[in-house]
């Protein structure tokens, strides 16, 4: 089996990669969101504790 | 005498203690990740390398390996939240509400990966990307009950009422669940039934079997890495004002 064959998917490539793709974006961004929202949310954090100390 | 082991008890009383919980989960999380990369990596390689092409279907059917695996995770992180909810409602307990809420939006993107996924299988083999029969449609319900335990969450300004508003909410929307599950049965519909989760045998070849759960399993690690990531944030906004994030945060700046 050659790489050509295989992304056809004997003609449905579009359904298959498709599923595929929307499926790794959304567990990408299952993830990534929280990690980015927690180190959000610590700077602000921080930034509020150096005000009230200072 | 209890009937749970002392190790185990302690371990969970251990647990409830939020800066205790956070510590583990960082040191959790690297496992999980390994683990997920594993099952999803030798998943893919059986589902999509391996595996012959489905004798009706084709290669059309490689998508089973996502759309099963991320429909009965749909169903199982709303079972564990109900489950949170109960425990949420009858023990107060705070960290069955954080994993309560922090499971909703993966739930919702399970089911969302579900209904596209599934959607894309149809329209190749049904000829039709929809059709409002019972299995989409209690799906689609799915979606919605999540969506709405997200915003009523976002609604109410104390944590610890929204909770348990969602807690109630989330409950009185498990009868969904066994609704989706026997849909097929229960109902004509264009969907199949189970081939898997059946009385007898499963009407599947093991060569497929066996990418299909490892799949499934990947999914579940996904989901423990993903909840943990979101109750990490949930516990954070709440203990915000506790001396332990105020050490975490010196130590991070």
């Amino acid at each position: 089996m050659n790489w050509q064959e295989f992304f056809a998917m004997g003609g449905y490539g579009f359904y298959v990669w498709v599923s595929y793709g929307v499926c790794t974006v959304v567990l990408i961004l299952l993830i990534v969101y929280p990690v980015q929202q927690r180190k959000r949310l610590l700077r602000q954090l921080a930034l509020k504790q150096k005000r009230i100390q200072s | 005498m209890s009937i749970i082991p002392a190790p185990v008890s302690r371990f969970f009383h251990r647990m409830a203690s939020p800066p205790i919980f956070y510590a583990f989960v960082d040191k959790l999380i690297p496992w999980l990740s390994l683990i997920f990369i594993g099952l999803t990596g030798a998943g893919l390689y059986l589902g999509l390398f391996v595996a012959p092409a489905d004798y009706q279907q084709g290669d059309s059917y490689r998508i089973i390996y996502i759309h099963v695996p991320a429909a009965w995770m749909s169903l199982f992180i709303y079972v564990l939240m109900a489950i949170c909810g109960g425990i949420a409602l009858i023990w107060r307990m705070k960290l069955a509400e954080v994993m309560m809420v922090s499971s909703a939006p993966i739930g919702a993107g399970f089911t969302f990966i579900a209904l596209v996924t599934g959607s894309l299988w149809g329209k190749p083999m049904w000829g039709t990307w929809w059709v409002w029969d019972a299995r989409l449609t209690s799906e689609l319900i799915l979606l919605f009950l999540y969506l709405g335990a997200i915003s009523l969450y976002g609604a109410i300004e104390d944590r610890r009422t929204a909770s348990r508003a969602v807690a109630i909410l989330v409950i009185v929307g498990v009868v969904n669940i066994p609704i989706i599950h026997y849909s097929v049965q229960w109902w004509n519909t264009l969907h199949q039934g189970p081939t898997v989760a059946k009385a007898g045998k499963p009407s599947i070849h093991i060569s497929m079997l066996i990418p299909l759960l490892l799949m499934a399993t990947a999914f579940k690690f996904h989901y423990a890495i993903a909840v943990l990531q979101a109750a990490k944030v949930e516990i954070l906004k709440r203990e915000q004002n506790t001396q332990w994030v105020k050490k975490l945060i010196e130590e991070n700046a």
